[in-house]
């Protein structure tokens, strides 16, 4: 192919695929409330929109309740007054929102989402050329800061600039143990291509043989996702809602939207460095089948994100800090170290183990 | 022209002019911004040159990093909204000074590899290889190869390693006994 055929190739298929990530945030927001709810012993929005199954002589059954909520809300966020504060920095202000989900987008660049099918060679990918995935990955998220500063400083306001200051202080120390981290896999595939990684999952998943890195994997994106246990930067009881204050309309959409597509998107890397990716059973004979397992793969990932929500407290600022700094960033080096040394090992022959 | 050539210009329009707004302005915080699209203008040419790792350590090290640790202490030493200063302090000279010898090594350097003269004025170097190779591997590669740069590799990483404990024992509040 050529490289405007590639290119076009890129645009059509991020297209699409923003377009299903966009609609699996609205889902993931009727996720979110529904299992929220049910863990807490509510129900949750389950009226917009249902499917009503009649029963005879009583009243209908009515199946996927809430199904519409996700569209009701965007109407709603739509028609409300967009308006800007009188002394805020204007272009600092209409930047933070746009630097937010920028990002948010981009990370869906280099995901693989299945092996070659509709024409891909090696595996279905917006950019498949990209072969230092993991490091665009790390790139783009820590552009990610940037939407969450600059709208904090941005709104002139003490909660808003407050929050702003806790949000890059946290993903800063937490990107540390993250990127040290994914190192792992890395070195276990030999490979900082997702896909490479993906296929050198074959023998067995890799949180299998890397325990520790999965789980200090999982609490850094909770970290770099602001999300509870880690979420004091939006702590509704000190900062009202930290560095998005001073937002409202869909400019306060667009921060909302960049956090659920971050959960979408970590939750496919989380799948790709360590659950397998889009391997699974049959794969090899059906590649579409891929598509059916990351969505699985994902969807569990958003519960448990969601569950962990549920389930934890927020955690103090000094605490934070200290168990980023103190416990996770030494076990992720530890981590880092061992691992490097087993390979080593395992390569020269003076130990067995199965790589 | 080809494409290549179009995205070259539309790079270096991004990255000059950005970097002439980081000199000019008198805000400090859009300053910083533009550093960072400045910062994002050279990744772009990374790419074009194909060597993606170091677009992708540029974003992550200078964009990610150096630019948002820049612009935290902003955020934490200078009043909100109030953010004028003066272009110029005490040292001006001197960083025009520094900044013209710079260029003129610069220039020099462009002039003597590729310009038609260039054999004259350096006659035994040879030009430097232009083929793209499997960039990253021989960097990676030449990082921890005894014959190449493993000694200046470490002393980087010794160097970063005292400023980080230098930096902690600097903060550490004094003992009162």
């Amino acid at each position: 192919m050529t490289l405007g055929q590639i290119a076009l190739r890129a645009l059509i298929a991020g297209f699409i695929m923003s377009l299903v990530v966009i609609t699996g945030f609205a889902y993931t927001t009727l996720l979110e409330r529904r299992l929220l709810a049910r863990l807490q012993a509510r129900i949750g929005p389950n009226r917009a929109g249902y499917i009503p199954l009649p029963r005879k002589g009583k009243r209908e059954r009515r199946l996927l309740g809430g199904i519409m909520q996700p569209a009701a809300d965007a109407v709603k966020l739509f028609f409300k007054e967009d308006a800007t504060p009188a002394m805020v920095d204007r272009v600092v202000y209409n930047l933070a929102p746009m630097l937010t989900v920028i990002p948010a987008i981009l990370i869906l660049a280099v995901i693989p989402w299945a092996g070659p099918i509709l024409g891909y060679e090696e595996y279905f990918a917006i950019a498949p050329g990209i072969d230092v995935g993991i490091l665009f990955i790390l790139a783009i998220t820590s552009i990610g800061v940037y939407g969450v500063v600059l709208a904090g400083w941005g709104s002139n306001s003490k909660y808003a600039i407050l929050g702003g200051i806790r949000a890059s202080a946290q993903m800063i120390s937490y990107e540390l143990s993250l990127a040290l981290v994914i190192l792992a896999p890395v070195m276990l595939a030999g490979s900082m291509n997702l896909n490479d990684i993906v296929v050198a999952q074959e023998g067995g998943w890799y949180v299998l043989f890397l325990p520790v890195a999965a789980i200090v994997f999982i609490i850094g994106v909770f970290a770099e996702l602001q999300r509870a246990p880690f979420d004091l930067l939006e702590a509704e009881q000190e900062l009202s809602s930290g560095y998005n204050v001073e937002y409202g309309g869909m400019r306060f959409g667009m921060f909302f939207m960049a956090e659920y597509m971050k959960m979408i998107s970590f939750s496919a890397i989380a799948a790709v460095l360590f659950f397998g990716g889009y391997r699974g059973p049959f794969v090899d004979q059906f590649p579409a089948l891929g598509l059916l397992y990351m969505f699985i793969k994902i969807v569990i990932g958003l519960i448990i994100m969601i569950w962990v929500r549920a389930s934890l407290p927020r955690l103090r600022y000094d605490q934070l800090m200290g168990f980023g700094w103190k416990v996770l960033l030494p076990i992720a080096v530890l981590n880092f170290l061992i691992t490097a040394v087993i390979i080593v090992l395992a390569s020269e022959g003076i130990i067995a183990f199965p790589i | 022209m080809t494409s290549q050539q179009v995205i070259f210009i539309i790079l270096a329009v991004i990255t000059l002019a950005s970097g002439l707004v980081v000199v000019t302005n008198r805000n400090l915080f859009h300053a910083a911004l533009a550093m960072m699209l400045s910062f994002f203008g050279v990744a772009g040419f990374y790419v074009l040159l194909e060597a993606p790792f170091l677009a992708a350590s540029q974003l992550l090290v200078y964009i990610g990093a150096i630019s948002i640790l820049i612009i935290f202490a902003i955020m934490m030493t200078r009043r909100l909204m109030s953010t004028d200063e003066s272009p110029f302090n005490s040292q001006w000279i001197a960083a025009l000074f520094g900044t013209l010898l710079i260029g003129g090594l610069i220039i020099f350097v462009i002039v003597s590899v590729f310009s038609p003269f260039g054999d004259i004025i350096i006659a035994n170097s040879a030009p430097p290889s232009l083929a793209v190779q499997e960039s990253t591997v021989l960097l990676g590669r030449s990082f921890v190869d005894p014959d190449q740069y493993v000694i200046p590799f470490e002393i980087a990483s010794v160097l970063l390693l005292g400023a980080l404990v230098g930096s902690i024992a600097i903060a550490r509040p004094e003992k009162e006994s």
